[in-house]
């Protein structure tokens, strides 16, 4: 077996509050190799962002690491301070976020931002980093990159924003990309092209990416594994083949039902009732028990962890051994 | 003509619509708005600059069936939110009019309680300092249908537990709900009035999946019981083809192609559908890679010649880029309105009106 890029073993986030400590994250172990695409999907508020947030130490105070452990090709990096962390994002770790305005400064122009990113983390003159930045904005697609370069970011649209937002996520050759929602505030016909992007110039490079995104469309075209979380925990991960189309956690299979179809006339949508438990009021034993329609006892007293549901793991005691027929 | 209109009212005698003889709720007959975003006359005389104008929708027609859902779709800066403004009032045309069971829209406004809308946005939509209560009861007494009283809080309650809240929640604040039982209330404040025809612009895109498929399900209940008829304005084709009846395509403020949902999505006509429909990305088809098309939406303050579409599309000629297609029926070729047939469509472009385009099923 290939040595991970990443490992994330058992990471615990927590939140101290006036009424006593929220936990965010609770228990998430994941794995990405050299060069695959993990798709993290769940709704808002599961733990999908916190989880990208972590792993490149951008948790937003109070929040803490307080258990667990993340390795970065062999190196464990959750209790790297501060500055030891400003070394491996954007060297080791480039990262997208959803927002590209937000992530560019539009004080200063697009070449600048790129010229720095490259010479904070790479060895080059000036000369050879602004070379460097046009190769760059011309690999992700923006047309007269010679002359854009000088341009600041409010005179970019939307999607062209988002190319040079992977331009300098991409800059420092990282070996592991983080993009939270990148398509989410673009329109379709754009965002099939960011995506036909992110994944070409990750897989032209062997860099892994964690893609984080609520959208099924885009996890089933992008990823080769994914990680479906509820909750603060994953309840399901595996190759995204059998995730889709052969879900094994109720919630998965709730979630797949509930999507619109483009390519068939549904007579009604099937609903998962209720909405997911707010973090201070977290059910005891399986966090989906309330609302799954195949709760039995053993749901409502005992927390599943994953457990092998055919190719993929499910944190459902459905697919306990004793269980199963 | 007078003995057919009688005849109408005869068939459906029985039914709560006998007094509304008009087939169509809704009829939208060349709808234009155009804003004025130039400088002022002074900055423009010292500077030389020409006025700027946005044509935000652009000559749009379009009808309505009573009972049935119209869904617009279309890439931010379609015009399509400024359409549904238009159709409730929210803005006044430049051009053409709305015709709302045969009375014109504008002569009814402001207060028309048959009219209603449901925002995107149910954290922007809803005043935090107001309870439930407060929120729904606003539109009974803004239109004079109740007083202050057990009555009121009565009918609040009836129509909260309508949408699957509690008659309960009335006391409580929007903070106090998610964003899917926000969008219920909403609704609940939308359906007070009684109101035949609900514009939803954009209804379910600030809500996960699990929870849009409940609103949506209860947007579906809820039409079959009242014979509601809904615009619904959404940018995805997926839930659009789940809601809708029939579907308009908006590009840069025009309708390019207009067409009963089933023919829409297994025909689609114009490149700009084409496009947009294989743009999605597709659940089935896991690790599929696509050649999307290139391009943006272009600058509507700058719009291309002739067909909008023209810089982005594969098919499109010197024709093309010099004279802009008319919105005309895909059947016969014959001119709109002339063929209202459950199954044609009508779409804005050369290619496919002189047949330079091919499809599969034709």
């Amino acid at each position: 077996m290939v040595m991970n890029l990443l490992e994330v073993n058992n990471l615990v986030v927590e939140f101290p509050t006036r009424r006593g400590l929220l936990r965010a994250l609770d228990g998430v172990s994941l794995t990405i190799a050299p060069g695959e695409i993990l798709g993290v999907v769940g709704e808002s508020g599961a733990g999908k962002s916190l989880t990208g947030a972590a792993i490149i130490g951008l948790l937003d105070p109070p929040g803490r690491i307080s258990s667990g452990e993340i390795h970065l090709a062999g190196e464990r990096i959750d209790q790297y301070s501060a500055d030891q962390m400003r070394g491996i994002r954007g060297r080791r770790i480039g990262a997208i976020f959803q927002d590209p305005l937000a992530s560019l400064d539009p004080l200063y122009s697009i070449g600048h931002q790129l010229i720095e990113t490259i010479r904070t983390h790479l060895p080059l003159t000036a000369g050879q980093a602004r070379q460097r930045a046009i190769e760059l904005l011309e690999e992700t697609g923006i047309p007269a990159a010679a002359e854009r370069i000088n341009h600041y970011p409010h005179q970019f649209s939307g999607g062209m924003r988002q190319r040079v937002v992977i331009a300098l996520a991409l800059a420092a050759e990282p070996q592991l990309v983080i993009a939270d929602e990148p398509t989410t505030a673009l329109d379709v016909s754009i965002q099939a092209q960011v995506i036909g992007l992110l994944k070409r110039i990750c897989h032209d490079r062997g860099a892994a990416v964690m893609l984080i995104t609520h959208d099924m469309g885009v996890i089933a075209e992008t990823c080769d594994r994914v990680a479906v979380m509820y909750a603060g925990r994953i309840v399901e991960i595996g190759p995204v083949q059998q995730v889709i189309h052969a879900p094994a956690h109720p919630y998965t299979v709730g979630l797949m039902a509930s999507i619109p179809d483009l390519e068939t006339d549904l007579e009604r949508l099937a609903q998962i009732d209720g909405a997911m438990p707010r973090l201070d009021a977290i059910p005891p034993g399986c966090a989906f028990h309330p609302r799954c329609p195949r709760v039995f006892e053993r749901c409502r007293f005992e927390r599943p962890e994953l457990l092998d549901a055919g190719t993929s793991r499910a944190a459902c005691w459905l697919h306990a051994p004793e269980v199963a027929p | 003509m007078k003995s057919a209109t009688s005849a109408e009212i005869k068939s459906t005698g029985d039914s709560t619509s006998s007094t509304h003889p008009a087939k169509h709720l809704v009829q939208v007959e060349g709808l234009s708005k155009t804003f004025d975003l130039s400088a002022s006359w002074l900055s423009r005389l010292l500077s030389g600059r020409q006025a700027s104008l946005l044509h935000a929708v652009d000559n749009v027609s379009f009808t309505i069936a009573r009972g049935t859902t119209l869904a617009i779709v279309g890439e931010s800066g379609c015009g399509k939110s400024t359409l549904a403004r238009l159709l409730v009032g929210l803005h006044s045309p430049t051009e053409g009019r709305v015709l709302f069971d045969g009375t014109d829209n504008a002569v009814a406004r402001p207060l028309n309680q048959r009219i209603q809308m449901i925002f995107q946005d149910p954290y922007a939509s809803l005043d935090p300092r107001w309870t439930v209560g407060d929120i729904v009861a606003e539109p009974l007494l803004e239109h004079g249908l109740a007083r202050p009283g057990p009555e009121l809080q009565h009918r609040v309650s009836a129509l909260l537990e309508s949408v699957g809240l509690s008659g309960s929640d009335l006391s409580r604040f929007p903070h106090q709900f998610s964003g899917g039982q926000r969008q219920r209330i909403s609704i609940a404040r939308a359906l007070a009035t009684e109101p035949d025809f609900l514009v939803c612009d954009e209804p379910t895109s600030a809500l996960d999946v699990s929870v849009q498929a409940q609103v949506l399900n209860l947007m579906r209940d809820l039409q079959r019981d009242r014979g509601l008829t809904y615009l619904f304005i959404s940018h995805n084709l997926a839930v659009v083809r789940y809601v809708a009846d029939s579907v308009g395509v908006m590009y840069l403020g025009r309708l390019v192609e207009w067409a009963p949902k089933s023919r829409l999505f297994s025909r689609p006509q114009h490149p700009y559908t084409r496009m947009l429909l294989d743009a999605i990305p597709k659940l089935r088809d896991t690790g599929r890679s696509r050649t999307p098309v290139q391009g943006e939406v272009p600058d509507p303050l700058n719009p291309p010649s002739g067909c909008a579409f023209h810089p982005r599309c594969p098919l499109a000629n010197e024709r093309c880029e010099r004279e802009r297609p008319q919105l005309i029926s895909t059947d016969t070729g014959s001119d709109l309105g002339s063929n209202r047939g459950s199954n044609s469509g009508r779409v804005a472009c050369h290619a496919v009106q002189e047949g330079r385009i091919g499809f599969s099923g034709t």
